[in-house]
Parts: C-alpha cells; sequence; structure tokens
C-alpha cells in the first residue's frame, strides 16, 4: 500500500494526501488509532474522507491506510436480536471491549460472532444448478425466524458438494463450480456494500397491507407490504411513539429499527421492552424478529449517515430470503442533517437551506429500496420491504426540504399535529391532512380478507369527519343551536369517531393491538349508531340531549376493550343501540 | 510538545491563525501568552499540514500578530475533578473564583466526555417529586431525565428552576405504599445529592439570584457553580456547560451522587456557537445558526441518564429563553427534538397572575409513562394526567368559543368545562413558591375538580378509580 497521511482535519472530515489509488466509497482506517472512515471525493493525488468516529487529537501528518473495500454490511445468521451502531458494530461488544459504558473511539470489535456453532440443513444436494439467491439450506436463527442461507446474488454454476451440519459462520459449507470451471467456497457469511441495492427479478405492485394494530393508521390510511411511508411531525407530536408501535405491532415477519440521530434512552427503551412484549401474532418475545441499529444524537455525525444504509441492506437480505420486513428509520431528518453537515464541510455548494442539491435523488434513491418483490433465484418467492421514515421538520413546517423531498417519493402522509398531542389526542395523526395513495390497491384485500363493508364505511368516516371541520366553523360563529338535527348527528357521531375509534393508548396493552376485524366491528357500530339516530333527530321538536345522554354511547366509549377473542359482544351491541334508539322514536 | 510558535498571522473575531506549526492536532488546548505575560486559552478548530485554526475562549483583545507567543498543550480542554468541588464557584473557564483553597484533583478528565453507549443504560422510570403540581401529575420529572424550561425574557423561569433544585426529592418506597408523603423527609436517606450549575451569559442579578438561594437553603455546599454572566467573554461560554457536565459526570458515575445540573441559558451559549460559526464563514443553517447546532446541543443534552451497575445519575434541567416566546425558533425547535420533553412557560398565564405559569398544552415529560402509577406514585396517576389535560384543553376551546357567542349559549357540558378550566388554573396550576405539595396532595386537587364535569365526560379515567378516589 502506498504511504497516505492526512493533511487536515477538520471535525469528521479529513483530507489526505498520497491517495492517488483510492476509490469512491473506499474504506480506510484514519490515524494511529485506525479510526473507520470512507472515501467521499477525491481531487488527484488527495482524497477527503468521513470519519464515523470521533477525530478530537488526531492531526496532520499521521497514516491513512486503505483497505481496498467498501463500506459493507456482513450478513449471516447472528442478526437477530442485534444492536448495531451505524456502521454495524454491536453496541455490546463495544462495551465489552471498551471496559466502559461510554463509547471509546478505534474499537474494533466482529459484526457476527465468529465462534458460536449454527445447525445448518441444506435443502440443496451436490449436482444442482444453482443461480444467485437459491436457497443451499436454512438454520433456525431465533424461534421466530428461519433463516435460509442463500447462494451470494453474484454467483452461480453447479453445486459441487455441500455440508449440514454444525457450522460456524466462516466455515465452508458448500462448493460451487462457476462456468468458467472455477471452484469458489460458499460460507453462510456473505458481504454486500451498503450503498448499492440488492438485485431483485422482478417488482410489483403492493397490494396486500401491513396490518399495524394501529386504527388510524389502518382503517383511515392503510400501507401496503412493500410500500413506502413518512410520519412528519414537530417534536411531542408522537413520531417515535407511533414508529414503536409499528415495531411491536405490525405483521412484518422481521423488523429493522433505526435510531437516527436520536435520544439515547429511546434505543435503551426499545432495549429493555423488546425482550419482553409479545408478538401478537406469535406469542414469542418481539426481539427475536428484530435488529436494531442505534447511532444517538451524540454519536459521530458522518455514521449516522452510514446507519440508513447499514440499515436496509441487512432488511433487503432478510427480504431476499422470502420474508415481509418492515424498515422504521427514526428520523430521516437526521440523515439528511449529515449529509448536510458533511456537504458544508466540502464546501459544496448548498441548494435549499444549506442541504446539498442532491437531497433529493439520495432520499428518493433510499426509499426506493422499499418493494414487493419477486427474490432472485429459481424458486419463486416473494418478499416485501417497507419502509417508513420519520421526518422532524424545524418548527413543524411541513414546507421544509426534507419533508417535500420525502413526501415526493413516499405514497403514503401520516402527518403528525401539535395541536392533536397539545389535546392528549393520540396518536396525533390528522385525519385531514394525512393520505394513502395505496387504498385502492388495497380494496380488494380488505374486502375478501376482512369484510364487505370495510372499504364503504372507510369511505363515510372520512366525509363525516370532513364535514365535522365544515360544520365547527359555522359553530365557532353562530354555536350549535343554528345546525339542523341532522347536522348536530354528524358533529356528535364525529366525535365518537375521533373519541371512541381514533383516539388509541399506545401505553396500554389491551388498547395498543386492535385487528383489522376488530377495527371494522367498531367503526361499524359507530356508523350504525348514525343510521339508526338520523329518522329519530329528524323528528319534529326532537331533544337532541337524549341522544347525546343515551346510556349505550357509554358502551360505544369501551367498545376498543372488547378482547379479541370474544368479538361476538359486537353482535349484542348493536342489538342494544338498536332498542335504546328505537325506544326513542315517538 | 510545548514549543512556542509567533507565527500568528491573522486574527479575526475570536479565531487566530497560525502559520507553520507541526503536530498540531485537531481540538487541541492550546495557551496564547500576550506581550505582557497575560495567559489565554484556545482550541484549534482546523489543523493542516503546516497551519491551524484556533478559537480562543476569551476574548482576542489585545492579541497581536508579533509579540504573542501560542503553545499547543498536546491534549484537548481538560477539567480537574474531585468530590471537594462541592461547595465552590468557578468562572466559565473553570478557574475558582470564589478565594477557596486549591483544589486537589483526584482526575483530569477530557470536557468533550465520550456518548454513553446505548446497551450501557438503564431506562429512567424513578418519579421524582418537586412538589409542583403541574409538574408532578401532567409532565412528570423523572431521575436521569433532560427536561428543559421553556421561557422567555421576563418570565419567572429561574424561581421555577429554583424551586425545583430545592424541592426535588425521590419518594421512599414506604410512602409510596402509605400513599402519603413525609413533609418533613429531607432529600432522601442514603442517597447522596447534588446541584451543578452552569451561568452561560446571565447577568450578574441572575447569577446572584441562584447563589444567594443555595447559600439560603444550605445547598450550597452540595452544590458546584460555574458562572459565565455577561460581562464575561463570550466564546467562553461553548466550555462552560461541558464543564459543568465534565463535574456532574465524575460525581454521578464515579461519587455515586444523583447530580441535578441546571444549564441557564441556552439561547446565550447557541448565540456563542453562532458567532465562532460567522467568524469561520461557514454555510449557515436556519437564522445564521451553524448547520451542526443540533449535533452540538446533543452532545450537552444527551449527557444526561443512568448508567447500568452505577449508582448514580444525572438529571438536566436546561432553561432557554425563546426569542419573541417563539417555540419553532431554532433554539427551542432543535433542544426539543432532543430532550425528553419540555416545561414550557407562558407569558398569557404569567400576567394572568398564575405562578407557575406552566401551560399543560406545549408541555410535556416524553419519560413519564413508566414513573407514573403503582409502585411509583399512584394506580390512578397516569389517567388523571390525560383526563385533566384533555378537559383543559376543552375548557380552553370552549372560553374561547363563549368570547364570540356569550356565555349563555354554551351547552350544559360545555359550561361545565368553562367553569372547571378556571378552577384548574387557579386551584391545579398555581400553587406558591413556597408551598411543596406532595403528589397525592395533587391528585386529590385533581379529583376534587373533576367533580364539575358530569361522569360521563371522564373517559380517560378507569371507572374503578372514579369509585375509589373521585366518590361522588
Amino acid at each position: 500500500m502506498s504511504t497516505a497521511s492526512i493533511t487536515k482535519v477538520a471535525g469528521p472530515l479529513v483530507v489526505a494526501s498520497g491517495m492517488s489509488e483510492a476509490k469512491m466509497f473506499e474504506v480506510v482506517r484514519v490515524s494511529k488509532e485506525r479510526l473507520v472512515g470512507e472515501v467521499i471525493e477525491l481531487h488527484g493525488d488527495s482524497a477527503s474522507i468521513q470519519v464515523y468516529e470521533e477525530t478530537s487529537s488526531i492531526g496532520p501528518g499521521e497514516p491513512v491506510e486503505r483497505t481496498g473495500t467498501t463500506l459493507s454490511v456482513e450478513l449471516a445468521p447472528g442478526l437477530l436480536t442485534s444492536i448495531y451502531d451505524g456502521i454495524q458494530r454491536p453496541l455490546e461488544l463495544i462495551e465489552q471491549k471498551a471496559k466502559s459504558p461510554f463509547i471509546s473511539r478505534g474499537i474494533e470489535v466482529p459484526a457476527l460472532n465468529r465462534t458460536k456453532k449454527w445447525d445448518f440443513k441444506s435443502t440443496a444436494k451436490a449436482g444442482d444448478k444453482v443461480t444467485g439467491g437459491d436457497v443451499l439450506g436454512t438454520v433456525q436463527e431465533t424461534t421466530l425466524i428461519e433463516h435460509r442461507v442463500m447462494v451470494p446474488p453474484t454467483l452461480s454454476g453447479t453445486l459441487k458438494s455441500i455440508k449440514s451440519g454444525s457450522h460456524t459462520i466462516e466455515d465452508v459449507i458448500a462448493q460451487i463450480e462457476t462456468t468458467d470451471g472455477k471452484t469458489v467456497d460458499v460460507q453462510m457469511l456473505q458481504r454486500w456494500p451498503i450503498r448499492i441495492a440488492r438485485p431483485v427479478k422482478q417488482k410489483g405492485i403492493p397490494s396486500e397491507p401491513l396490518a399495524t394494530g394501529t386504527r388510524i393508521l389502518d382503517t383511515l390510511f392503510p400501507i401496503a407490504k412493500g410500500g413506502a411511508g413518512a410520519i412528519p411531525g414537530p417534536f411531542g407530536a408522537g413520531k417515535t411513539v407511533t414508529q414503536q408501535s409499528l415495531a411491536k405491532y405490525c405483521n412484518a415477519q422481521v423488523i429493522v429499527y433505526i435510531g437516527c440521530g436520536e435520544r439515547g434512552n429511546e434505543m435503551t427503551e426499545v432495549l429493555s421492552e423488546f425482550p419482553h412484549l409479545e408478538d401478537p401474532n406469535t406469542g414469542e418475545p418481539l426481539m427475536k424478529r428484530t435488529i436494531l441499529i442505534a447511532n444517538t444524537s451524540n454519536m459521530p455525525v458522518a455514521a449516522r449517515e452510514a446507519s440508513v444504509y447499514t440499515g436496509i441492506t441487512i432488511a433487503e437480505y432478510y427480504r431476499d430470503m422470502g420474508y415481509d420486513v418492515a424498515l422504521m428509520a427514526d428520523s430521516t431528518s437526521r440523515w439528511a442533517e449529515a449529509m448536510r453537515e458533511m456537504s458544508g464541510r466540502l464546501e459544496e455548494m448548498p441548494g435549499e437551506e444549506g442541504y446539498p442539491a442532491y437531497l433529493g435523488s439520495r432520499t428518493a434513491g433510499f426509499y426506493e429500496r422499499a418493494g414487493v418483490v419477486q427474490c432472485i433465484g429459481s424458486n419463486e418467492r416473494r418478499g416485501s420491504l417497507t419502509v417508513i421514515g420519520a421526518v422532524s421538520p424545524p418548527g413543524g413546517d411541513f414546507s421544509e426540504p426534507v419533508t417535500q423531498n420525502t413526501l415526493r417519493v413516499t405514497k403514503v402522509f401520516w402527518a403528525l399535529d401539535a395541536r392533536l398531542a397539545y389535546k392528549r389526542h393520540f396518536p396525533a395523526i390528522n385525519w385531514l391532512q394525512s393520505y394513502s395513495l395505496y387504498a385502492e390497491n388495497l380494496n380488494d384485500f380488505f374486502s375478501k380478507e376482512v369484510a364487505t363493508g370495510f372499504n364503504a364505511n372507510r369511505d363515510r368516516a372520512q366525509v363525516i369527519l370532513q364535514e365535522e371541520s365544515k360544520l365547527e366553523e359555522i359553530v365557532r360563529l353562530v354555536g350549535t343551536d343554528a345546525l339542523s338535527p341532522k347536522e348536530q348527528l354528524t358533529l356528535e357521531v364525529a366525535r365518537m369517531i375521533r373519541e371512541d375509534f381514533l383516539f388509541q393508548n399506545a401505553f396500554d396493552r389491551a388498547d395498543a393491538f386492535t385487528s383489522l376485524l376488530k377495527q371494522y366491528r367498531i367503526l361499524k357500530a359507530i356508523l350504525m349508531f348514525m343510521d339508526k339516530a338520523l329518522p329519530v333527530v329528524q323528528q319534529e321538536d326532537f331533544d337532541m340531549q337524549k341522544i347525546r345522554s343515551l346510556q349505550v354511547k357509554e358502551r360505544i366509549v369501551h367498545a376498543h376493550l372488547i378482547p379479541e377473542d370474544s368479538l361476538s359482544q359486537f353482535d349484542a351491541l348493536e342489538a342494544e343501540i338498536e332498542s335504546q334508539i328505537s325506544a326513542l322514536l315517538l | 510538545m510545548t514549543t512556542a510558535y509567533k507565527t500568528i498571522t491573522d486574527v479575526t473575531g475570536p479565531l487566530l491563525i497560525v502559520e507553520q506549526v507541526a503536530d498540531v492536532t485537531y481540538d487541541e488546548l492550546c495557551e496564547i501568552e500576550m506581550a505582557d505575560g497575560t495567559r489565554r486559552l484556545g482550541k484549534v478548530l482546523e489543523a493542516r499540514t503546516g497551519r491551524a485554526v484556533v478559537q480562543l475562549f476569551e476574548s482576542t483583545q489585545g492579541v497581536a500578530t508579533e509579540g504573542t507567543k501560542i503553545r499547543f498543550l498536546g491534549h484537548a480542554f481538560q477539567l480537574d475533578v474531585a468530590e471537594d468541588m462541592l461547595g465552590r464557584i468557578f468562572s466559565g473557564s473553570g478557574k475558582s473564583i470564589d478565594g477557596g483553597d486549591a483544589l486537589l484533583p483526584e482526575k483530569r478528565l477530557d470536557i468533550n466526555g465520550e456518548p454513553i453507549n446505548p446497551s450501557s443504560r438503564e431506562y429512567p422510570d424513578d418519579f421524582i417529586q418537586t412538589g409542583i403540581s403541574t409538574i408532578d401529575v401532567l409532565n412528570t420529572l423523572v431521575r436521569g431525565q433532560k427536561l428543559p424550561i421553556f421561557s422567555g425574557a421576563g418570565l419567572p423561569h429561574n424561581r421555577l428552576a429554583a424551586q425545583i433544585a430545592r424541592q426535588a426529592r425521590v419518594l421512599t418506597p414506604r410512602e409510596v405504599e402509605m400513599q402519603s408523603a413525609d413533609a418533613q423527609a429531607e432529600e432522601g436517606g442514603d442517597d447522596k445529592f447534588a446541584v451543578v450549575f452552569g451561568a452561560m451569559g446571565v447577568t450578574f442579578e441572575e447569577a446572584q439570584f441562584f447563589k444567594q438561594e443555595f447559600e439560603r437553603t444550605g445547598a450550597l455546599s452540595r452544590a458546584v457553580l460555574f458562572l459565565n454572566t455577561a460581562a464575561d467573554p463570550v466564546v467562553e461560554r461553548i466550555a462552560t456547560p461541558r464543564l459543568a457536565l465534565t463535574t456532574a459526570e465524575y460525581l454521578a458515575y464515579e461519587k455515586g451522587f444523583h447530580v441535578t445540573v441546571i444549564l441557564t441559558d441556552m439561547t446565550n451559549y447557541c448565540e456563542a456557537l453562532r458567532e465562532v460559526s460567522a467568524a469561520r464563514k461557514e454555510v449557515p443553517g436556519r437564522r445564521g445558526y451553524p448547520g451542526y447546532l443540533y449535533t452540538d446541543l446533543a452532545t450537552i443534552y444527551e449527557r444526561a441518564g443512568r448508567i447500568r451497575g452505577r449508582s448514580g445519575s444525572i438529571t438536566q434541567i436546561p432553561i432557554l429563553t425563546m426569542p419573541e416566546d417563539d417555540v419553532t425558533h431554532p433554539i427551542p425547535d432543535l433542544t426539543g427534538y432532543i430532550t425528553e420533553g419540555q416545561i414550557r412557560l407562558d407569558r398569557g398565564m404569567h400576567q394572568k397572575g398564575i405562578y407557575p405559569p406552566v401551560i399543560p398544552m406545549g408541555s410535556l415529560s416524553r419519560l413519564k409513562g413508566k414513573a407514573q402509577g403503582e409502585g411509583k406514585t399512584r394506580e390512578d396517576h397516569s389517567g388523571m394526567d390525560a383526563q385533566l389535560t384533555a378537559a383543559y384543553a376543552r375548557g380552553v376551546e370552549v372560553r374561547e368559543l363563549a368570547v364570540i357567542l356569550g356565555e349563555s349559549s354554551l351547552s350544559e357540558t360545555d359550561k361545565a368545562y368553562l367553569a372547571f378550566a378556571s378552577r384548574f388554573e387557579k386551584e391545579f396550576i398555581a400553587q406558591d413558591e413556597y408551598k411543596n405539595r406532595s403528589i397525592f396532595e395533587s391528585l386529590s386537587i385533581g379529583w376534587n375538580l373533576l367533580q364539575e364535569l358530569p361522569v360521563t365526560e371522564l373517559k380517560r379515567v378507569k371507572p374503578a378509580h372514579i369509585e375509589k378516589y373521585g366518590k361522588r
């Protein structure tokens, strides 16, 4: 290797000379402390390097060592239940090695355990023709997930040998003879560069919902498996609570949760909660399907930029096995700010609000890695990767560049609203501003798999809520009495939809998850209340107070607490609604 | 390592450029010796081959390109720490200014600290009783939390911070079990408590207020003060919060103290940062603040919390004044994205004579969930919190409606909300500066106020709790 040395240090940006052979995005080791860095700009002999660790006390003249590889993640059994920093170093190992609760720099730890033995069961046999993506065999990674060991995407040929049994991830488990006669050893451990999307055979149109258990999301603004969604909102509106709730209850099989430039305690909360929480779909601890990437706000800024790519590459790897994977990135604004900071230090010409001109293309490139796909490989496998990014717009102003660039490429917009949060209406998702462009693709699924009336009810609920906002303006000017009985009923029902259906307590174990069918039943009961009450209130000189104070309304308030296994209670509730209201008919 | 250079070529604002240097590293501490022998400290912002950009922590007045010497000290800014710092007062750059004896350092620490490994953290879940109803019930403070006070010029944030420092304590398991707090209890039992106070650019009077407050209540003996007043050098403020937090970390994680850190005023800190950024001609972010303001603030605020296996903790209460009471201004905005909630003071309430003017809408404690309820406070706590806030929000809406339509046109329910809202402000939010209400007292006041509302409106409290605590 040529002798390269540092010529300039300014925060996370290091410039080195003697780098004429370096390649863009090559990983380098900076200074005597061997800090991890990545080449991001080349000028003749000198290279600009973004360093993923603290550069304090590093100075000109210190060596820079090239590694010849680009920034990659390690992929093999053992990823699940891990917690990594932005460049896939396990935080627990860092703690052990540093012998300190603080993250010191220059620590080298392997991303995956090299000595642990996994029970590999081959499913392919010698003599098989294999191509990239074909499953060679399986490993029970956790009780929830069977890890499918695949032929690396770029390799194909004839399987010469394959060995079942107890292996470490570095043991040779198979040999493949390629078409040009070379024999390649295959390990369970594979690497993939984080900035390049893993290949797929074909992308498809998302047509199945990702059930999240959150009523406003599933019923009003559903996201599809393989879709991309954004949750923008000012601080305190509940981005993180919503993201965590999705990670806990959505019906994806594998979850990748990226804490990008956010609070340390939030990651600790996930770490302390997930091993004890049960997956509502399987009853197993949630941690067994989860991978955490934690790069908190006080950790080096460049690693924040890498963390979202690290996360999405791992997510793609599980998608390639044929799983439904969901990735939550909280918050993508911090990722964009990390780009801005590096761009500023490189003295690039700034675009809007100091963000680099390539903010839009990078954002689009990231969200486009979502999708429902035909996995590569000769057998038919369908996998999906859903990406949900939180956005933290300064001052809650959605017109800022990160929110706008995100909305251009995501099809679901869950707008968090500080005013709702102030009123303690959670999830504080604004029902007038939010939208989902998947609703149409998903209609078929809902009417076939949940209930025929599902879509019609959603549309009605939305109309009622819109009408409410118009009527409220009138009420603000002239008072409730000026409204017709029908309009007063609309207000009453809208209030029931908001308070008894949309309002949901993510911290109450009984309320945090609602199945699609139960969501349908609650909303149906409320709409039925409206249908039955309409002829009643239109009677001459009818006193609205009688409807408002109906005792059955209290039962509707608590309908969300009806257990999932006794949904037949809704039949009784509906009968009660009918009888109490018809008693008011003169 | 201690070669002195006389090659300062440029002086702009707080920055110096030194040429022909060797072996200078990024973030290194340096000492400037003026022609008359006085010394000042600075740090390296950019290290190039043969050239360094240095930021002074004091003013550059009197620095000359000729005759001024500069030495690079071979390490970053470090602070000598010792348990004996308790009861002492230091300048904003860490020099003793109380005329006391020289300190015997027990350890020397880099003031930048290191990020806590998220997997080494312990999730904060111990309820701190501040004796202030609106904080205890609605915006519960938790040991190890970072909870700023968002204030404005002229609002009583200092009095509130002093009251919290004076009254805050953790209930003993026995008190929780008996559901009554011992009014005489001192900061509890075996636990060791300390206050670290960092003042950045506050007026002499404000600094005096805290000093006297600590002296009067006897808290000074367990407090460490770092004072950078408005008259002190602006750029020194960049170091002040880091000195305070380095001291706090030593006391908390190595000496087992539960430390409350009060930092005031973060707005002055950010302005100092902007000044340095402007002098370096960096591309500005919003309102001229540097693009890395978020990251920089995070390196301060994230130095709070608890660590597994260590007995101490750091609870941070930074104070910031929002320019024009604008919560979307970059300083409160970025702070809110990092801290675990905020206590927001409201000018309208202050003008109505309500102390403390903490407005429930806009105030938040993110960590309260695990510190409320059975075993921590009382089973009805979280329901009460949600119910009071929702009811007050509705009451305020009704009040606005009543202004337009007149009170007579309101429905019976709305009238009930209206009555609730004004009693809530007078009896729950408002309390005397020296009144220390136990959480149990605060909850009973809450139940008493809820009597104003029809029972069908109480959707956020459990029916069993209404039966038990709010009998009608």
